[in-house]
């Protein structure tokens, strides 16, 4: 039973880390019909950026803040305006082709400018452990959890509650009548670009204390966030963040209780399942389109 | 004037050609990317450096030595690929690779082209099997595991132990070997967890070993991995102490783990924090080269290319057909070839005999308890 209940903590603190990821792809999807293949290594590169800013002389905290920035600009901005803007013309597939390249290549640039070793990175959470209902539980954990849920809840705060989300969400779901209305379209869709390279930043920030920085890094986290958006629903934002969440859980009991070799195939057992008998996902509804 | 130029362009260029026939080819194959990163960056820098020295010093019977590295990706079908391509530029001796899988699979290649191999790889079955051509640069697991098993049970006085390896041929080895041994002791293994080459995530893995709370944790996993598990034990607040190989307590695991790596123990046949004078300067030059201190993987491609240039200079001459033969049951003393660092002896199979260390991880240091002998 303490068992299941470290695993049940770990994979949520996982789960909330694809959740982040998850949303993001949600996101990008629902105001530009971006797949974005290059999402995990996106995760991946602010790390990076903090880690080069530190070795330029900078403190954790000034790190951290120069890598989200650096992030908002390189995964938001110049993501949005070098890469997405101009193929979105020629459609959904080549523009999804296209980020499977961009993919490679900040793989290989990290590979190439920084190391294909794997790097510490120092955690946002000190170590140590709390007693939850009898249960030592680690401070890292719950740091990682909690910083999720924060960003999260932010994030649907600002969609739901204020008349910016209320323009993006109308950006989302027919452009050309929010263009009617005085919607800034497009400042909106960059608006979600940013939003999600402030997302990814932090989710680096997070996991990477836990997986080391390498450039291979964000393989298995680009995957997972996938999965979990598909799963969870990709029109859907409350939709990836339950995805996130039920894949890091599954993801960890998979691996105590089924076999380590096999944790991989238990989330795509679940994402055919979806796809099979609710393609519209856990959460999401069909045919609709809302962030 | 014309003719002026062309003469000296043909000098220079029949002077160039001269120089490159003289030289001594060696090929280097190694794991440059991929999760076996640290191992091959090790290993190729270990290498440089001795070539560096050994030519600055009028190389090997008077030729210097060339050596091109070739990047395995950590993958054993990269691997065997790049070692038949290096094969094909016949080279005198292939150096690497330093996973046990890809030496497993590349083996074959340099035996069918009597090329002699001399790997990094520790798996027991690599020197098992027949190959006249394969040479260790480090223990095998065979020698290693049993040393493992006794400091478990004796020196730990572990009734109970979790095993945790990385299922490749390099952890299944290394396994098969450790719980063998811990049976015939009397230790009971507990946990038997098999993880993934490349595993980023260890908290399922963590607590299976929490509920079952062994006496000791047996970890053997590639450095990287070892990394990340040192960290969610310590995440998790396992207290048993730990044991493993070289691949628990190296420098790179030991950066990359920071506090979580104090404590940890493993049996290391090659260290760079070893009491040894030659390994002590050996390390010194690396880290003036390099900018930071080698893990036994650097150690072992420095020894790689002493080894050519011992068993070169005992058959007087640069002859990749005997050079095997002349390696088998020869013994390299420190003080006629200081390169080689510590004495060995190379066994009929390709594997070694040499003292060994017991270290532990001190406040972020590698600090040698034991010093275990050469055994013959």
């Amino acid at each position: 039973m303490s068992n299941l209940f470290d695993l049940l903590v770990a994979g949520l603190a996982t789960g909330a880390i694809y959740a982040l990821v998850a949303v993001g792809f949600t996101l990008l999807w629902q105001t530009s019909q971006t797949i974005n293949f290059a999402q995990g290594e996106f995760v991946m590169l602010p790390a990076f950026l903090m880690l080069a800013a530190m070795h330029a002389g900078a403190p954790f905290w000034l790190a951290i803040i120069l890598g989200i920035l650096l992030s908002m600009l390189l995964l938001g901005l110049a993501f949005k305006m070098l890469l997405v803007d101009p193929m979105m013309r020629h459609g959904v597939l080549p523009l999804a082709i296209a980020t499977m390249a961009l993919a490679i290549g900040i793989k290989e640039a990290v590979k190439q400018f920084f190391s294909a070793e794997a790097s510490p990175f120092p955690s946002i959470v000190p170590t140590g452990d709390v007693s939850i209902l009898g249960h030592a539980v680690s401070l890292q954990s719950i740091g990682v959890l909690v910083l999720a849920i924060l960003a999260v809840s932010g994030l649907t705060a600002l969609l739901n509650r204020t008349s910016l989300g209320h323009q993006m969400q109308a950006a989302a779901q027919n452009p050309t009548v929010a263009r009617i209305i005085g919607v800034p379209v497009e400042r909106m869709i960059l608006l979600t670009f940013l939003i999600n390279a402030f997302l990814v930043a932090l989710a680096s920030l997070l996991i990477t204390p836990i997986y080391l920085a390498k450039f291979t890094s964000g393989e298995v986290l680009g995957q997972a966030a996938f999965i979990a958006a598909i799963v969870g629903g990709f029109n859907q934002v409350r939709g990836a963040i339950a995805g996130g969440l039920l894949i890091g859980v599954l993801d960890n009991l998979a691996a105590a209780y089924v076999s380590t070799q096999y944790r991989a195939a238990v989330p795509m057992i679940i994402l055919i399942a979806v796809i099979l008998f609710r393609p519209q996902g856990l959460l999401g509804r069909a045919e609709e389109r809302t962030v | 004037m014309k003719s002026a130029i062309l003469a000296g362009a043909l000098l220079a260029f029949a002077t160039a050609t001269s120089v490159h026939a003289q030289a001594i080819k060696l090929a280097d194959v190694a794991e440059l990317s991929g999760g076996g990163a640290t191992v091959g960056t090790n290993w190729k820098n270990g290498i440089d450096l001795a070539i560096e020295e050994i030519n600055a010093k009028g190389g090997v019977l008077g030729r210097k030595l060339e050596v091109t590295h070739a990047d395995s990706q950590s993958n054993p079908g990269v691997a065997r690929a790049q070692v038949q391509k290096a094969l094909d530029a016949e080279p005198y001796v292939l150096l690497g690779p330093g996973y046990s899988g890809s030496v497993k699979v590349t083996a074959p290649l340099a035996a069918e082209a009597g090329i002699a191999q001399i790997m990094g790889g520790e798996a027991a079955e690599l020197t098992q099997a027949g190959n006249k051509f394969l040479f260790r640069t480090s223990f095998g697991q065979q020698s290693s595991m049993p040393k493992v098993a006794n400091y478990i049970h004796d020196d730990m006085k572990a009734k109970s132990v979790a095993v945790v390896w990385v299922n490749n041929d390099f952890g299944r080895g290394g396994r098969d070997v450790v719980v063998k041994e811990l049976d015939r002791l009397g230790s009971k293994v507990v946990a038997d967890l098999s993880t993934e080459a490349g595993q980023a995530d260890f908290a399922a893995d963590v607590g299976k070993i929490k509920a079952a709370n062994p006496d000791a944790v047996f970890v053997y996993l590639n450095e990287e991995e070892s990394a990340r598990i040192l960290k969610e034990l310590k995440r998790q607040g396992v207290t048993a102490p730990l044991m493993g190989e070289t691949t628990l307590i190296g420098q790179k695991v030991i950066e990359l783990a920071g506090d979580a790596a104090n404590g940890a123990r493993g049996h290391v046949g090659l260290t760079t924090d070893a009491p040894v004078d030659l390994i002590k300067t050996f390390r010194d030059k690396f880290a003036k080269k390099y900018n930071y201190v080698p893990d036994h993987n650097g150690l072992k491609g420095y020894l790689a290319v002493y080894m050519v240039k011992a068993t070169t200079e005992k058959m007087g001459k640069v002859d990749s057909k005997a050079f095997a033969d002349t390696l088998h049951g020869l013994t390299i003393k420190a003080a006629d070839e200081p390169g080689i660092l510590m004495d060995v002896t190379f066994s009929d199979t390709g594997d070694i005999d040499r003292q060994s260390f017991l270290v532990e991880v001190v406040e972020g240091k590698q600090v040698v308890k034991q010093v275990l002998p050469k055994v013959k």
